[in-house]
C-alpha cells in the first residue's frame, strides 16, 4: 500500500520534471547562438531584428502578480470570514457559491469582460485603458476564489474547542478571529495563497487581453505592460525556429524564477508541518 | 456549513467594541463588492446572450461556424474531458496528499521534494501545460489530438490544487482521532477511509470544487491538446473542443459570434452551479453517513 | 464510504471507461481522416467547408485543430497534418511546400465612429505609428493623445502593414499591442482615441451590426469588400492551404472542393473574398 502511495507522489513530482526538461530542450536551439545575458541587455523584444530582452516582460509579470496578491489577498479572507463567522447561513450559503462560480469562470469571459468593459472605463481616467491596472484587477477577481476558499477551509478545520475557549474568557468576535482562528488556520491559508500566487503568474488568456501587451517596464499602474505568459500566448502561434526557442526560453526562465521564489522561504521552513 | 461556529452565538453579540463592528462593516463591503462585481459580469452576459438561448440550443450541433445551432456536441466534449480529469487527478492527488500528511515525516527530504515540485507545478502557466501536453501526450505517447490528452493534461494542471487542499485538510484533523484508531486497533489505511478523510471532506470539497472550476475555465491548455473539432466525440481518441474553447473562439475569432459566446457562457455557469450543488450533497451525504456530529 | 460502496463505484467508473473507449463506430477504422491544422484565421472557415465536405462524402472525416500558422507549416513537414492552413503568402525558405489560395483577406484602418477624421495618407499613418503625430488636432481631428494599436510580432497582417508603410516594427510606437481581429476591433471601439488595423471583412460586418468603429480609405479608396473582390484596394493578404508533394487523394480532393465555387458562400459568410473571383 505504502509503495503505491510513493509511486502516486512520486508522479506528481515526475511530471514537474518533465516540464522543465521540454522547455529546456525546446529552448535550448537558441541558446546555442546567442548567449544568455542579451535576453537581459537588448535593447528591447523585437525577435523579427534578433531581439530578445525579456526583462520588461518578466516586471510586467512580477507586478501584475504582486498587485494582484495584494488585492486579492485581503478580499478573499475578508469573504471567507464573512461566510463563517458574520453572515446568517443562508446568505453565507448563497455567498459561497457565488465564490465558486467565480472560480470557473472561463479566462476567455474575463478578458472578454475586461476588455469590453474595464479598459473603457480606464481609458476614461487615464489612455490607453489597457494596462497594468486592468491586468491586476482582472487578476484579482480570478485569483480571489482560490483564497476565499482554501481559507474557508482552513478555518473550518479550526478545531471547536479553540473557539470555545475563546468564547469562554469572553473575547469579542473579531478578537477570536484574529488571536484564535487565523493563526490555527494559518497553514491552510498560506497554502491556498501560494496557489493563488501560482495562478495570478502562470495566467494567459484574460491577461493577454486587458494589459495592453507593450513591452515596457511600467512606470504607472495605467501603463500598458506584457507578461511572460501572455508573451507566449500571443506570439507562439506564428514563431518560427528561433522566435520559438525564444518564446520557450521565456518560459523556463520563468519556471526557474518561480522555483527561487517558492525555493527561499520553503527550504527553512522544516517545521511548519511539525 | 451545517457545523455553525460558536463564534456566532448572542453570548458574543452583546459586547461589541468599536473595532468588532469597523470588522462586521468592512466585510460587508467586501463580500458586497465581490457580489457587485460577479452580478456585473452575469449581468452583461445575460444581456448579451439572453436572446440566444433556448432548449435548442443544448441539443443541437453547432452550425455556421458556431453562430448558429446549438452546443450539443460541445457540451458532451466538455464533459468527458472533466470526468477523464478528475478520474485522473483525484485517485493520484488524494492518495498523494494521504501520503504527505499520514505516512511521511514533516521533515523527510521526499516529502518536502514532493510539495516543492507540486508548488511549482502551480505557477506553470496553462500554455505551457498545452504545450507540454501536446508534446507528450499527444506527440509522445501518441494520442494525438484527442479528448483523452485534453483530459491528462487538466489532470496535470489539477494536482496542486486537489493535493494542497486534501493535505491541508487532511492535517487539520487533530491527532487525538488517529491516536484513538490505534487505541481501538484499527488499521491506518481503515482510520484513513472511514475517520480522516470524512472529517476533512469540507476541504476535499474546496479543492474538487476549485478543480472543476479552474478545469472547465481552461482554453490555452486544450487548444494543443484536446483540439477545435466541435464534431460529436464518438471515442475517447476523438478531438472535441470545450465550451471554454468554444467561447473563446466565437468570441474572439469568429466575427458576429458575440451573442453565441455570451449564451454559451451563460451555460457554462448554470452547469458548474449544478455541479457545485452536487458535489456538494454527495460529499455531505457520505460525512453523514460516517460521522456523527458532537 | 464503505469498502463494498468504493469497490462498487470503481467497477462502475470502470464500465463506463470501457464503454466510452469501445465506442468506436466500426466505421471508424474505415474512414478516412484528414486533419489540417494551422492559421485561426482560417480554422473557422476550414471547419465549415470541412463539414460540407463530410456531407457529401460520406465515411470521411476533416479534423481542423488551429495552432497558427508557423504550426501549420511545421506541421505540413513532419507530417503531423496533411494541409496547412496559412494566414500569408508563402515566405523563400517555405519553397518546398505548395499553396493553394483559399480567399483574399483585405486589411484596413479602423477609428473610432466618432473620430471627425475621415481620410489619412500614407505618410500620416506613418508619422501616426511612429510617434511623431501623436495627437489627432495634427491631422484635422479632436484635441486628443493618439492611441496607436499595433498587432504582435509574426503576424502576417502587422507584415503587410509594415511592407505597405515601408518601416520596422521597432520604429513603431504602440500603445496597445493585439493579438486578433476581434481583439483589435474591440480595442479601437471601446477607445474614442484609437487607431488600428484589421481584416476588413469582420470590421464591416461589426459596422453592419451597430459597433462603433469605421473603416478609413487607404490611397484614396474605400475599404470595402467589394474593392478587394475587384482587386483595387491595396492591402490584402492570401489566406492559404498549404500541402507538401506529393500529398493523398482525400488531400487533394478537399483542396479542390475548398477551392470551387460550392464553398463561395461559406468564404462571404466568414467575410473574406473567394480566390478564383480575382
Amino acid at each position: 500500500m505504502l509503495w503505491l502511495l510513493h509511486g502516486a507522489a512520486g508522479i506528481a513530482a515526475a511530471i514537474v520534471l518533465l516540464i522543465l526538461l521540454f522547455l529546456a530542450v525546446e529552448a535550448w536551439p537558441i541558446l546555442r547562438h546567442i548567449p544568455l545575458p542579451h535576453f537581459f541587455t537588448d535593447a528591447s523584444w523585437h525577435p523579427g531584428e534578433g531581439m530578445y530582452n525579456l526583462a520588461p516582460m518578466l516586471s510586467g509579470t512580477l507586478y501584475a502578480a504582486a498587485g494582484a496578491l495584494l488585492l486579492a489577498v485581503p478580499l478573499g479572507m475578508a469573504s471567507s470570514l464573512f461566510v463563517l463567522y458574520y453572515a446568517s447561513p443562508g446568505l453565507a450559503n448563497g455567498y459561497l457559491r457565488l465564490v465558486e462560480l467565480l472560480a470557473g469562470i472561463p479566462s476567455v469571459v474575463y478578458g472578454f469582460w475586461g476588455l469590453t468593459t474595464l479598459v473603457p472605463l480606464i481609458n476614461q481616467i487615464h489612455a490607453p485603458g489597457a494596462s497594468l491596472l486592468a491586468g491586476i484587477l482582472i487578476l484579482t477577481l480570478m485569483i480571489l476564489p482560490t483564497v476565499a476558499l482554501t481559507a474557508h477551509a482552513a478555518l473550518l478545520a479550526v478545531p471547536h474547542e479553540y473557539i470555545r475557549g475563546a468564547v469562554a474568557l469572553g473575547m469579542s468576535q473579531w478578537g477570536i478571529i484574529r488571536g484564535v482562528a487565523l493563526p490555527a488556520a494559518k497553514a491552510g491559508i498560506v497554502a491556498g495563497v501560494t496557489l493563488a500566487t501560482g495562478r495570478a503568474v502562470g495566467e494567459t488568456m484574460a491577461v493577454l487581453m486587458v494589459t495592453g501587451n507593450v513591452v515596457q517596464h511600467a512606470h504607472s499602474p495605467f501603463d500598458p505592460v506584457r507578461t511572460l505568459a501572455a508573451n507566449i500566448a500571443l506570439e507562439m502561434p506564428y514563431a518560427m525556429s528561433d522566435h520559438r526557442a525564444a518564446l520557450f526560453l521565456s518560459g523556463l526562465l520563468l519556471m526557474m524564477l518561480v522555483m527561487i521564489l517558492w525555493g527561499l522561504p520553503a527550504w527553512p521552513r522544516k517545521d511548519i508541518h511539525g | 456549513m451545517a457545523k455553525s461556529l460558536p463564534a456566532k452565538s448572542s453570548a458574543i453579540r452583546s459586547f461589541r467594541p468599536f473595532r468588532d463592528r469597523f470588522a462586521q462593516f468592512a466585510l460587508y463591503i467586501v463580500a458586497f463588492l465581490i457580489s457587485a462585481s460577479f452580478a456585473w459580469i452575469v449581468f452583461d452576459l445575460v444581456r448579451g446572450g439572453i436572446g440566444h438561448l433556448s432548449i435548442d440550443f443544448l441539443v443541437d450541433v453547432p452550425r455556421n461556424a458556431g453562430r448558429s445551432g446549438g452546443i450539443s456536441s460541445i457540451l458532451v466534449s466538455t464533459v468527458l474531458i472533466l470526468l477523464i480529469a478528475l478520474a485522473a487527478a483525484l485517485p493520484l492527488g488524494w492518495a498523494t496528499a494521504a501520503l504527505l500528511a499520514e505516512y511521511v515525516p514533516a521533515n523527510s527530504s521526499f516529502g518536502r521534494f514532493v510539495r516543492y515540485s507540486l508548488l511549482v507545478l502551480a505557477a506553470v502557466p496553462s500554455i505551457i501545460f498545452g504545450l507540454f501536453g501536446n508534446a507528450f501526450f499527444s506527440i509522445c505517447l501518441g494520442m494525438g489530438f484527442s479528448i483523452l490528452s485534453g483530459g491528462l493534461t487538466l489532470a496535470c494542471m489539477l494536482l496542486p490544487i486537489l493535493i494542497s487542499t486534501a493535505e491541508t485538510g487532511l492535517r487539520a484533523v487533530p491527532d487525538a482521532y488517529r491516536l484513538s484508531a490505534a487505541a481501538l486497533g484499527i488499521s491506518r489505511t481503515a482510520a484513513l477511509f472511514h475517520l480522516l478523510l470524512p472529517v476533512a471532506a469540507p476541504a476535499l470539497v474546496a479543492g474538487l470544487l476549485l478543480g472543476i472550476g479552474r478545469a472547465l475555465a481552461e482554453t490555452a491548455a486544450l487548444l494543443f491538446t484536446s483540439g477545435y473539432v466541435d464534431r460529436m466525440p464518438s471515442s475517447l481518441l476523438d478531438s472535441g473542443r470545450t465550451l471554454a474553447m468554444h467561447i473563446y473562439d466565437l468570441s474572439m475569432n469568429v466575427p458576429g459570434g458575440d451573442a453565441s459566446a455570451s449564451a454559451s457562457a451563460l451555460v457554462l455557469i448554470i452547469a458548474l452551479l449544478l455541479i457545485n450543488i452536487v458535489a456538494i450533497r454527495l460529499i455531505a451525504g457520505w460525512q453523514g453517513r460516517t460521522i456523527i456530529p458532537e | 464510504m464503505s469498502i463494498r460502496s468504493s469497490i462498487g463505484m470503481i467497477q462502475f467508473v470502470t464500465l463506463i471507461l470501457t464503454l466510452a473507449f469501445a465506442w468506436h463506430p466500426r466505421g471508424n477504422a474505415a474512414s478516412e481522416k484528414l486533419v489540417l491544422t494551422g492559421a485561426s484565421t482560417i480554422a473557422p472557415l476550414a471547419s465549415e467547408i470541412g463539414r460540407r465536405f463530410e456531407l457529401q462524402h460520406s465515411g470521411t472525416r476533416i479534423d481542423v485543430q488551429s495552432g497558427g500558422s508557423s504550426r501549420g507549416i511545421n506541421d505540413v513537414r513532419n507530417g503531423t497534418a496533411a494541409i496547412g492552413m496559412v494566414s500569408r503568402g508563402l515566405k523563400p525558405e517555405e519553397k518546398d511546400l505548395h499553396a493553394h489560395l483559399l480567399a483574399w483577406d483585405g486589411v484596413g484602418i479602423i477609428l473610432h465612429a466618432s473620430n471627425p477624421v475621415a481620410a489619412l495618407s500614407q505618410q500620416q499613418i506613418r508619422d501616426i505609428y511612429t510617434g511623431k503625430i501623436i495627437n489627432w488636432k495634427m491631422v484635422g481631428g479632436k484635441d486628443a493623445a493618439v492611441t496607436v494599436v499595433n498587432k504582435a510580432d509574426g503576424r502576417s497582417t502587422l507584415e503587410l502593414f509594415l511592407n505597405y508603410l515601408k518601416l520596422k516594427n521597432s520604429e513603431i510606437k504602440p500603445h496597445v499591442i493585439i493579438g486578433d481581429n476581434s481583439q483589435g476591433i474591440k480595442t479601437v471601439a471601446g477607445n474614442a482615441n484609437a487607431i488600428g488595423y484589421v481584416s476588413i471583412g469582420a470590421a464591416e460586418y461589426e459596422t453592419k451590426h451597430g459597433l462603433p468603429i469605421k473603416l478609413l480609405p487607404l490611397d484614396g479608396i474605400e475599404a470595402t469588400v467589394t474593392n478587394v473582390r475587384n482587386g483595387t484596394f491595396p492591402l490584402s493578404r492570401p489566406l492559404n492551404l498549404i500541402t507538401r508533394e506529393p500529398s493523398n487523394s482525400l488531400a487533394r480532393k478537399f483542396i479542390e472542393f475548398a477551392g470551387s465555387a460550392q464553398v463561395h458562400d461559406l468564404v462571404e459568410a466568414q467575410y473574406f473574398v473567394p480566390a478564383w473571383v480575382r
